[in-house]
């Protein structure tokens, strides 16, 4: 089935499923309390917006400069910087490092960028062992799961789910208590971090005056799986720069702020290289590797690449009516929600232009992004780049008929009129071209006169 | 002076519900304007330019500002028209030449201090807030000054007012599942107050909320803002 089909009838399932929508309203609902709060924190939290928005900027237009100076800072403290251009060679680098390393274990900390390239796949098909160690994302690996949302991989589950899915999959679970579920999981994950020889982190920001990379969670597990394994691995996307380590000051709290109404995540670490001699602990090896992607290519065109500022918050996910009808899995991307739906079709080819075309354009997620990113009016233009990349032809006739009809008041009329009779002509039968509407709602009902009739009539 | 008003009657209100139309003119009469009706209009371009038909949309974006070309001030009843006016016009044709005198009508009775015109309407009313209106526009607080000052009529707010409706055109159509849920969440919450009625300063938004509260059998009406500020006391 093609992406865009597959997108309809999940979206259409979800919209239904009245227990999914009660579970997203819930978690939602919940968000927006903690946002309110988080927004209050700041003295200016539109000041806030506008100073992060600035920083991505300039860290977007001199994007190569800044990579730049992060490599060679990385380098001169013993580092490895690998440039991946494409997903499969950013797999086979890190995959190729475990074989050759010998490596058995690796532990993960959650990474949006390695979902996108597959990277745990690779990995088990290199013969490891990979285990999430971020609550959230150990429990959808558990179940076989994509991540649900780009912040809360497992927002969609019930305790109730999460309990059932541990019991499976886990021995000895005997109660749902939280307390008891999570130290199951950390027994785990204990074990986990100490025999891992490679811990793979994604990327929350790459300091580039300092070459260090900067990771934000609440959970801690990032500080264990980069410090204890011999080898750590940065996977991030070239687009996660930004100038300077003073900009940390600001881009820490507005994400935490914008992600979970947080003042601050709890743990925030700048990692700058390998273990340096007479350092306690940190891993011997240290690479990133620098996905590309799809990314020069939108950093290419001027129009929109504002796009690649995006801190991955998952603000706009939250705010997104349709997201919050439909959840994460209905769209089929690695990235969901508004950004998802202006990234994708760039990433991954008109395939995922539909997305563009899944909204209403009620601009909510352009109203609380963080970084000021003007995510529907992206929509937009992806949807004219759509048009531009081939539309259905019969799309493409009917605008091009309502344009000419549209040039001229008198054909204008005559259509309408027409318009109006035909409407009440096919109502009911298969070809009534309102059915869609007619199905989930009452149509309207059709006045007498139009408004121009009536001011001939001096009706008005 | 109040100056005189070209009439832009968005091509879906003078087919669908033209009464908006005649309510709006009404109101701007009362309150001592002059207006005219530019017959030639037809439509503003947007269904096109929001599925992506930019080259279909400039003409007729081209077009519709000849059309109201000598007017001094335009004033239409729908945000998400005046919007894709003054907002996504000067996208499409890289120029803000002759936007700056197009209003949405709650907006043009603010800019002329006319917060009381003398209407009456004695029921419960809740507002939605209409995101082009709101988010393109910045038109929130202005509706409910008028509905204050509507005599006998009390304002209940709904939670999240500010939600979309889900109607967004062409997305009720191409996605009418995703499109009824957030109309059945909004329903849903605009009927949690009992008003009798929702009102809007769209009225794409009412017919999209009209038809999912008919459909769910509810006794609740939409009528348009221009309605209730037309409406006056019993004699
Ligand atoms: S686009 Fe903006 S709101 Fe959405 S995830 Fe990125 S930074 Fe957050």
């Amino acid at each position: 089935m093609n992406p865009a089909r597959e997108f309809l009838l999940n979206a259409a399932a979800k919209s239904v499923d009245l227990a999914h929508r009660k579970i997203i309203r819930k978690n939602m609902d919940h968000y927006e309390v903690r946002l309110a709060e988080g927004v209050a924190r700041f003295a200016d939290w539109e000041g806030a917006r506008d100073v992060c928005s600035a920083i991505k900027d300039d860290a977007i237009e001199h994007l190569g400069d800044y990579l730049k100076q992060f490599e060679a800072k990385v380098k001169a403290r013993g580092g490895v910087v690998f440039w991946a251009e494409t997903a499969e060679e950013a797999r086979d680098y890190v995959a190729n490092l475990a074989r050759d390393r010998g490596v058995k274990r690796v532990v993960k900390s959650k990474s949006m960028v390695t979902e996108e390239i597959h990277l745990t796949s690779a990995l088990e098909r290199a013969g490891c062992e990979v285990l999430e160690t971020d609550l959230g994302e150990y429990i959808v690996q558990l179940r076989n799961e994509p991540p649900y949302h780009i912040v809360t991989p497992a927002m969609h589950l019930t305790r109730k789910e999460i309990y059932e899915t541990f019991k499976e999959k886990l021995p000895g679970i005997t109660t749902d208590e939280p307390v008891e579920l999570v130290a199951a999981a950390r027994r785990v994950m204990r074990e986990f971090f100490f025999s891992a020889e490679m811990g793979i982190s994604g990327a929350n920001f790459l300091v580039a005056d300092s070459g260090m990379i900067a990771l934000t969670t609440n959970e801690g597990n990032a500080r264990l799986g980069t410090a204890l394994p011999r080898i750590h691995v940065v996977v991030t996307g070239i687009e996660k720069v930004v100038p300077k380590l003073s900009d940390l000051g600001i881009l820490w709290p507005t994400l935490a702020g914008a992600a979970t109404g947080q003042s601050l995540s709890a743990y925030n670490t700048l990692i700058g290289g390998p273990r340096r001699q007479n350092e306690v602990d940190g891993p011997e090896e240290f690479h990133v590797v620098l996905l590309d992607n799809g990314r020069t290519a939108l950093l290419a065109e001027s129009e929109q690449r504002e796009a690649l500022k995006c801190i991955r918050c998952g603000a706009c996910l939250n705010n997104c009516p349709v997201y919050r009808q439909i959840g994460g899995h209905a769209y089929g991307t690695t990235y969901q929600g508004p950004i998802g739906s202006v990234l994708t079709p760039h990433f991954r080819g008109h395939d995922f232009d539909h997305l563009s075309y899944a909204s209403s354009l009620c601009g909510a997620c352009t109203a609380g992004c963080p970084v000021k990113i003007d995510l529907h009016h992206h929509l937009l233009r992806n949807r004219r780049n759509a048009v531009q990349n081939s539309r259905p032809l019969l799309e493409r006739i009917a605008f091009r008929l309502f344009r000419w009809t549209m040039l001229s008041s008198a054909r204008y009329t005559w259509f309408a009129g027409i318009g109006k009779k035909l409407a009440t002509l096919l109502r009911g039968t298969a070809f009534d071209p309102l059915r869609e509407w007619n199905r989930y709602r009452t149509p309207p009902q059709m006045p007498k006169k139009s408004f121009r009739q009536m001011w001939r009539d001096g009706d008005v | 002076m109040l100056p005189r008003v070209a009439l832009f009657i968005p091509c879906f209100v003078d087919q669908v519900c033209p009464q908006v139309g005649v309510d709006m003119a009404r109101v701007l009469r009362r309150i001592g304007c002059e207006i005219w009706f530019p017959e030639d209009q037809t439509c503003c371009g947007q269904p096109a330019f929001n599925t992506g038909y930019w080259q279909d949309a400039r003409q007729l974006a081209a077009r519709f500002l000849k059309v109201f070309d000598k007017a001094e001030v335009v004033v239409g009843p729908s945000g998400s028209c005046v919007a894709m006016v003054r907002k996504f016009y000067p996208e499409l044709l890289h120029s803000t030449f002759g936007l700056e005198k197009f209003f949405e009508f709650s907006e043009f009775l603010l800019k002329y201090n006319m917060e009381d015109v003398g209407a009456s309407f004695p029921h419960k009313v809740t507002v939605h807030d209409s995101c082009h209106a709101n988010r393109e526009l910045g038109i929130r607080q202005g509706p409910r000054k008028l509905l204050k000052n509507v005599r006998g009529l009390e304002l209940i707010e709904m939670r999240d007012s500010d939600e979309c409706c889900g109607f967004g055109g062409t997305f009720s159509v191409k996605f009418g599942a995703i499109s009824a849920a957030m109309g059945d969440v909004k329903t849903g919450n605009a009927e949690q107050t009992q008003a009798d009625f929702v009102t809007a300063v769209d009225p794409s938004c009412l017919m999209h909320i009209d038809g999912i509260l008919r459909k769910k059998r509810s006794p609740m009406k939409t009528i348009h803002l221009a309605s209730i500020l037309a409406s006056e006391a019993a004699q």
